[in-house]
Order: structure tokens, then C-alpha cells, then sequence
């Protein structure tokens, strides 16, 4: 294979309900610095119906260029459809770098257009950097760092000799770029012909998990409830707590498997990678699994009975206490505060 | 029907502990288990071979020991099961691990594939959509919920914010979520069977039709450059106080940090 031939960094651009996705912007900051590096260009692929108005805010979020595919088989995802376009896509525009959002979509997709193109995947990375190769130093290779083994260990993996190289980035990990309508706009309607064959499913209903509460991965401040809850019941205190800071809350697996908090609150290596403002963790005893969704959070306050507790070593305030006695007066502090100003 | 059940024998990696002292995976004394989405795509087929009878086979890759997986898939209730072993096969990514796998697949009879979504050791859920891929199947990734339907599979598949139902004609490729059951225990009659009726079929390189160059450490795409533990952050300051002087305490900092 001939490396030479594959430029720019590609970034898939995921839409739902024609809309596109926070993950895609996060990934085009991150696009934009690898770039830089390798002195090239943003590509943004958006795949879907209708939606030229987010091809250009795609540009305004920071991609030098879009490819935007208008089929009416893209507008809702689906396996064989979407393969073929990047597919094709690969073979003629041969991109050095193709990223996609770990999300269930993502984590669908890239697998599926690897194998086809023959290239190296890595998954859910949450580090990339670009470093000489270690035989030829002219050739630039991207290295991925991702968590393995629960997020007890981290791997960084390369793909030599194989292009484009891929890997599906964890969303909240990285950074977006700056919006600014300045940006020039640079969008390429692509036409492909999907044969009729790559249609094999039928989507019978699409049901959406209505959600009430803010997203926990958009939160500016998210105060979080564990084990140490002790049951749903007592959930009502944290709410109270969130809601005075404007924030949300969210959870540990231990209580959404106790099932006292729904799946979408569980922060961590199988819930969300999280990374707000503040982080107050109650009764949070801090597996590593957890640490792995939120140790990148600006600031970490910590409560928590045992002070041997591993969620001390991430905290930037450690408070040994009673999560039932420190919050009910947390809160009447900051009830004071509030009517002090 | 003939469903095929690709599993994987795990370290449990909620065991798994670091070395403080080399910063190493501490393996020694982690008991392997069956991959957990895996068991849930066991248990989904023999849930199909007990309601409208289907004939399972389970596959897995991996050194001689998974031999012991294998075991306890018969024992819960699979029909065959083939160890797909060979020093070529080791050292390989998902790329050359599902070409493998594939290659095994082609050698059976199948209506149904299933594989977990992802092993909590590699966590790269990428091997189920490349079997498909290999074996040009359509596949739905993430199945919560599955019902057979004459010659076609009803899958609610799992996305962040919403689920699809979504209906697939045989044969195709399902990669299955925990949440789809609860999967049954071995049975005592089971594990009897499981040892002195049942065989596990021992595959190597000769018995695959494979292009030895797509397999093992040569044959993947990726290579591991280094692999560290993760540096924790460095600590902040632990405070042992009364609760009142604590609160006062955390909406203090809160304020040093412009948070109120």
C-alpha cells in the first residue's frame, strides 16, 4: 500500500433526526489539531437528506470541507447503506485519518467499513497524537490511546501500513473547536448510486427514550449518587442540590444496577465519560470503571464515610463525612448564599 | 435453524487489580468467565432451541484453556462446540481475529449469528460487525430484544437515546446485549454431558480456508506500541471535619472556583 497517496483527516459527521451530533463537532476540534501537525486539511462526511444547512455548520464548527451525501436511503441509519458511501468515499477521496464517535452508531459503523477497506480500527480512543514512525521517520503514523481491561489498563496502538487509519473517539473526551460564522463554508455535494441489495433490514418503529432531565454529558455541574445512597429514595436531597447549582445528577453503576437511577445518569467506563464544571460524587466509593467517565471533570468535590476510598485520590476536596448529614446542610448554605446577593 | 454462537473466555476484569509496585495487570488468581454479553447470546439461542427448536453451535477462539468455556456453553445446553486454536491465530487484532472466526463460521451451517457486542477486555466491540462484513451478512449490532418471525429476525436494537425495531431476513449477524436475559445456570446432567457425551472439535490453521497472511500478530492492521497504567491525578486535600463546618467548607471553595 501506498501511504503516500492518503491525505487529509477525515471525520464522520453523525446525524440524528437530521441533526448533527455534538460527538461529530468534538471530533472535528480534535481533527483540526491533528491537521495541523500534518499540515492538511478538516474533511466533515455527513450523510443524510435535507440537511444543508448543517453541512454549513459543520464549516462554522471548524471543517475546512464537507462531503455531504443527499440520499433518502441516509436519513436514518442503518448498516449497509451507510457502509457502502464511506466505502466509497475511501476509495476516492483516500484519506490518511478517518474518525468516528464511539456511540452506538459509530460503534456499528467503523468495524464494518475497516473490515471492507482491509485497515486497522482502534476503539473508543481518548488520546490522539501523531508521532514519526519509529523505522520510517518521515512517515507520520497517528498513535490512539484508549483504556482496556475495564479501564485498568491503556494501550497506545498505531496502524502502520495500513490506510486510512481509523479509530472511534469516546464522546465528552475531546474538545470542539471555536464557532464562528466568519469560517468559510466549502461544501461538496457527493452523489452515490447505493444499489437497492445494500437495503437488507426494515426498520419497523423507531421509539425514543423521552428524556426529562438534562443530559448528564451536557451538564455543567453534575452532582453524582453511589452505593452509599442506600435507595431511589434518597435521590430526592441530590436533586435538590443539583437543581440549586443548575445542574443535573447523575450516577454510578452501583445505583443504576440497584436500579434506583435510570441507565442514561450512569457515568463511567459502561455508562458516560463525563466532564463538567463540578463534580460532586455521594457515597461514591470510586472503582477504577467510574474514575474512567469522570477523572477529567474541572473540579471534584467528594464525599464519602471511608477515607480510604479511591474516589480521594481524583478529588480536588475530600470530605470524610455523612453524605445525610453534609448535603441537607450544603444545601442550606447555598440557600443562604443565594439570598445574600 | 442452525444458530452459531461465537463466544470469548475472559479474565474477569472486575477482579483484575494493578501491581503498585510494577504498575502490571495483576492475572494471577482472576478466574475466566464467559464473556457476559456472550452468555446473553447463548442464552438467547437456547431460548430459540427451546421454544422452536434450532441446533447451537458455539465457537471461540483462544489458547487450549477456553476449552473450558466451551464446556460450560455445552453444559447450559448448546449442541456443539468447536475450539478454533493454532499458535498462527495469536497476537491478532479484531481485523485478523474476525477473519478467523469467518473462516470458521463458513465451515458450519447457519441460519442465526451471534456475538456479544463487546468483551470487557478489549472493549473494542468490533469483532460481530467484521464476521458479518467477512461473511457479507447484514448484521444489528446491539439487540435488546429478539423474536423470530418465519424466515426473518426482530431485533430491538439499543441506541443512546432511542430504540429501532428492526426486521432482517435469515441469514444475518446479531451482536447481543446483556440486557437481553438472564442466562441460565449449568445443569448437573449438563456438565456430565458436557464432559463424556459432548466433544469439543479441535480446529487449527489446516481445517479453515484462510489466507494466512489476514491472521495473527502479521496479519492485523493494528499493533499495540505500548501499553502503561493509568496515572492517577495527583490527590487534593481530605478534610475530616464536623458536617456543619464541612458544608461551610465546600461552599467556600465553591466560591474560590467562581462555581457560585
Amino acid at each position: 500500500m501506498n501511504n503516500t497517496e492518503y491525505k487529509g483527516v477525515f471525520v464522520f459527521a453523525e446525524q440524528r433526526d437530521r441533526k448533527v451530533q455534538k460527538v461529530a463537532i468534538e471530533l472535528i476540534g480534535k481533527g483540526k489539531e491533528l491537521a495541523k501537525e500534518l499540515q492538511t486539511t478538516v474533511t466533515a462526511v455527513l450523510l443524510g437528506t435535507d440537511m444543508e444547512d448543517e453541512a454549513k455548520r459543520l464549516c462554522y464548527c471548524g471543517a475546512d470541507n464537507v462531503i455531504y451525501v443527499n440520499d433518502e436511503m441516509l436519513d436514518v441509519y442503518m448498516t449497509e447503506p451507510y457502509v457502502y458511501a464511506l466505502n466509497q468515499i475511501v476509495i476516492d477521496k483516500k484519506p490518511e485519518i478517518m474518525l468516528f464517535g464511539a456511540t452506538a452508531i459509530g460503534r456499528d459503523l467503523a468495524p464494518r467499513v475497516s473490515a471492507r477497506v482491509h485497515t486497522g480500527l482502534t476503539a473508543d480512543c481518548t488520546g490522539l497524537t501523531i508521532e514519526p514512525d519509529s523505522d520510517e521517520p518521515e512517515k507520520l503514523n497517528l498513535m490512539m490511546t484508549r483504556p482496556a481491561f475495564g479501564g485498568n489498563i491503556m494501550a497506545t496502538i498505531a496502524c502502520p501500513n495500513h490506510r486510512p487509519q481509523m479509530a472511534t473517539v469516546r464522546p465528552g473526551v475531546m474538545q470542539a473547536a471555536k464557532y464562528s460564522e466568519v469560517n468559510p463554508v466549502n461544501v461538496e455535494e457527493y452523489k452515490i448510486n447505493i444499489p437497492k441489495e445494500c437495503k437488507n433490514v426494515e426498520i419497523l418503529e423507531v421509539t425514543k427514550i423521552i428524556q426529562q432531565r438534562m443530559n448528564i454529558e451536557d451538564a455543567k455541574i453534575l452532582v453524582s449518587g453511589g452505593r452509599g445512597m442506600h435507595g431511589s429514595e434518597n435521590y430526592a436531597v441530590l436533586e435538590e442540590l443539583a437543581d440549586l447549582l443548575g445542574g443535573t445528577i447523575s450516577a454510578s453503576r452501583a445505583a443504576v444496577d440497584a436500579g434506583w437511577v435510570p441507565k442514561d445518569r450512569q457515568v463511567g467506563q459502561t455508562g458516560k465519560t463525563v466532564r463538567p464544571n463540578l463534580y460532586i460524587a455521594c457515597g461514591i466509593s470510586g472503582a477504577i470503571q467510574h474514575l474512567a467517565g469522570m477523572e477529567e471533570s474541572e473540579f471534584i468535590i467528594a464525599i464519602n464515610k471511608d477515607e480510604t476510598a479511591p474516589i480521594f485520590d481524583v478529588a480536588d476536596v475530600g470530605i470524610v463525612g455523612d453524605i445525610f448529614k453534609v448535603v441537607p446542610l450544603l444545601i442550606e448554605e447555598l440557600k443562604k448564599e443565594k439570598v445574600s446577593r | 435453524m442452525n444458530i452459531v454462537v461465537c463466544i470469548k473466555q475472559v479474565p474477569d476484569t472486575t477482579e483484575v487489580r494493578l501491581d503498585p509496585k510494577t504498575n502490571t495487570l495483576i492475572r494471577d488468581g482472576v478466574p475466566s468467565i464467559i464473556n457476559p454479553d456472550d452468555k446473553a447470546g447463548l442464552e438467547a439461542a437456547l431460548r430459540l432451541k427451546d421454544e422452536i427448536g434450532a441446533h447451537v453451535t458455539v465457537v471461540s477462539m483462544g489458547p487450549p484453556q477456553a476449552d473450558a468455556a466451551l464446556r460450560e456453553a455445552l453444559a447450559m445446553g448448546a449442541d456443539e462446540a468447536v475450539l478454533v486454536t493454532d499458535r498462527a491465530f495469536g497476537g491478532a487484532d479484531t481485523w485478523a481475529t474476525s477473519t478467523t472466526l469467518a473462516a470458521a463460521i463458513n465451515n458450519l451451517k447457519y441460519d442465526l449469528i451471534i456475538t456479544g457486542r463487546q468483551a470487557i477486555d478489549g472493549d473494542t466491540a468490533q469483532v460481530g460487525p467484521q464476521i458479518a462484513e467477512h461473511l457479507k451478512l447484514p448484521n444489528i449490532s446491539y439487540a435488546e430484544d429478539i423474536k423470530i418471525e418465519g424466515d426473518s429476525i426482530i431485533v430491538k436494537r439499543q441506541y443512546e437515546d432511542r430504540h429501532h425495531l428492526i426486521k432482517a431476513k435469515l441469514p444475518v449477524l446479531i451482536t447481543a446485549l446483556t440486557e437481553l436475559n438472564d442466562p441460565r445456570y449449568m445443569t448437573p446432567g449438563g456438565i456430565f454431558d458436557a464432559f463424556r457425551e459432548k466433544k469439543v472439535a479441535v480446529w487449527t490453521l489446516n481445517d479453515l480456508t484462510v489466507d494466512t497472511s489476514n491472521i495473527g500478530l502479521k496479519g492485523s492492521p493494528t499493533k499495540v506500541k505500548k501499553s502503561f497504567t493509568k496515572g492517577a491525578k495527583s490527590a487534593g486535600k481530605l478534610f475530616n471535619l464536623e458536617p456543619q463546618e464541612s458544608a461551610e467548607l465546600i461552599v467556600d471553595k465553591m466560591k474560590e472556583k467562581f462555581i457560585i
